[in-house]
């Protein structure tokens, strides 16, 4: 498979993708089109015909194969919407690289709309990362509108991380997880501003049957005049455990809302959430100094640690 | 050699000035080893903070290896060679116990068995360690063992502690007294120490205490220590 140098950098952002060499099954969109598709035994990719998008159907019993899927966008002016479904049969056990990379160089906005919809089968474990990166020296806006929606049947496993690195200008993320019978779902997501860029995080965690636990993890950084707003929620229908936790790092003239809620429908559900924003500490700037680093790199390596 | 000369630090405005530190002057000896004793509020910490750059002196002068060193930052004073262990470390969200030794030795990712070494001389294993976050996950006797190995993974010429043993088990602190003294015994490194601990005090070469914001005694351990034990309770008279 050949990438130009731009979708190589887009590539290698946001999905690891090295060299255009890809193990395991894989489908590369770019500007709308699939650029590169391949399918294994196990793991089926398949163009929807009515509208954009595709279904990604794993078989039962899968187990430690990668599937890639990322989204690269290098045209200016060009918006989609796309729906891609993940039907992950059961006792699978797989990883799932997703992620949008948009390069604007011209004075439009590029814009990706997504819709994931997982439907995840008993025992079945899934590992879903996805990045969010955008380059270009273009005055168009680069904009990024990710919905994930999770059906985690009995005994099922979603780990969802997601990242959005840098250079999004505006992104409004909603992702909705419904937990049945002891399923688990650890959500982390890490998202960093600067500039004017805006980004909205709605999530909601149903835990709907007995046993199922949820964790959420945000941690950002606000830099410059950029805003954020985090509308973390948990429910609990049943006899399950929730945790959210919400930290921020402020700086510069920027603006963070952290709003997490947490609903409890059954006297056996227990939920905890934790919210908290401030700037970086004087005392960690301060102790990295006295290891050598300078006030900036203090400043860079806190924040790198942070975002890890 | 450090040179302290004619050190003051005070805080507030001309009417209502708070002296800290009054007209130190020091010097310490390469190899040697200090302990900085006294009643609390006394300006030990100022002092120590003073000479890493931590707080900047009203006036006097800081001579470190024959350069006047008062005007420079932290940064340019840790690259020097000067290293300073916090009272009450700080914790860091992300940042794993490996990530800070390796800041510390100034390479990228410093080896397991190197990392290994500094931990097992605070008393911590590094299977146990390395991979931890320095978070609130890690208790405050953790927090602060793992701050004294990155002072030891500095390699320092001059290796100022204070109050390392605050809030150290017992166990591990007999380690820590323990590699203080052969530390001391190889003769690299100047070590200054905040301390009120017999047995960190008993490892000085001199005692130096500081009360009021001035050193009121020096010496030996020998002649210092009794002075301190007769003062312990001031002039105050219910105390006495």
């Amino acid at each position: 498979m050949m990438f130009n140098e731009t979708d190589s950098v887009l590539l290698e952002k946001i999905a690891d993708i090295k060299g255009g060499e890809i193990k395991g099954a894989y489908n590369i969109r770019k500007d709308s089109g699939c650029a590169s598709r391949a399918t294994t035994e196990n793991i089926d990719i398949v163009t929807k015909t009515d509208k954009a998008g595709i279904d990604i159907i794993i078989k039962p019993g899968t187990k430690n194969e990668v599937c890639h899927i990322p989204v690269i966008i290098t045209q200016t002016g060009l918006t989609e919407m796309v729906y891609n479904d993940f039907y992950i049969g059961e006792n699978a056990d797989v990883t799932i690289i997703a992620g949008c990379g948009i390069h604007n160089c011209g004075g439009e906005e590029s814009r990706h709309d997504g819709l994931h919809t997982f439907y995840i089968g008993a025992g079945a474990r899934v590992k879903y990362v996805e990045k969010h990166y955008g380059d270009g020296d273009g005055t168009g806006a680069r904009v990024m509108n990710p919905q994930t929606v999770a059906y985690l049947s009995e005994g099922a496993f979603l780990q969802m991380d997601t990242a959005q690195i840098k250079g999004i200008d505006s992104t409004r993320r909603d992702t909705k997880i419904v937990c049945g019978k002891d399923a688990e779902t650890v959500v982390t997501e890490r998202l960093q501003t600067h500039g004017a860029q805006t980004a909205e995080s709605n999530m909601e965690i149903v835990l709907d049957g007995d046993g199922a636990r949820g964790q959420v993890i945000s941690r950002s950084v606000a830099q410059d005049e950029s805003v954020q707003i985090f509308y973390p929620r948990m429910t609990g229908n049943a006899r399950c455990f929730g945790h959210v936790q919400c930290d921020s790092i402020i700086m510069d003239s920027a603006k963070i809302s952290s709003i997490p809620a947490i609903t409890a429908n059954s006297t056996e559900a227990q939920l905890i959430h934790e919210a908290a924003i401030g700037k970086i500490a004087g005392d960690q700037l301060l102790k990295l100094q006295t290891l050598g680093l300078t006030e900036q790199e203090a400043e860079d390596r806190i924040l790198k640690g942070f975002l890890a | 050699m450090l040179e302290l000369k004619n050190i003051c630090y005070s805080v507030g405005s001309q009417d209502t000035e708070n002296s800290i530190i009054n007209d130190i002057s020091l010097t310490v000896e390469d190899g040697r080893l200090i302990v900085l004793t006294g009643p609390n509020g006394g300006g030990k910490t100022t002092l120590a903070k003073i000479i890493m750059g931590l707080v900047h002196p009203t006036s006097g002068r800081i001579v470190w290896n024959g350069q006047d060193v008062t005007d420079l930052g932290i940064t340019e004073r840790a690259q020097l060679g000067i290293s300073y262990g916090f009272q009450q470390p700080p914790r860091f969200k992300g940042i794993r116990v490996r990530d800070l030794l390796s800041i510390a030795s100034g390479k990228k990712l410093l080896p397991k068995a190197e990392a290994c070494s500094y931990l097992t001389q605070v008393g911590l294993c590094a299977n146990d360690y390395l991979d931890r976050e320095v978070d609130a996950s890690l208790s405050g006797g953790e927090v602060k063992r793992i701050e004294i190995a990155t002072i030891l993974a500095r390699n320092s010429a001059l290796l100022i502690l204070d109050e390392p043993e605050a809030g150290i088990d017992l166990w591990s602190f007999s380690k820590l007294t323990e590699t203080f003294g052969q530390l001391h015994e190889k003769h690299d490194s100047t070590m200054i120490i905040i301390s009120h601990q017999e047995r960190i005090i008993s490892l000085a070469d001199e005692i130096i205490v500081i009360s009021g914001g001035k050193i009121s005694h020096r010496g030996a351990k020998d002649q210092v220590l009794p002075n301190i034990l007769a003062n312990t309770y001031g002039c105050c008279p219910v105390m006495k």
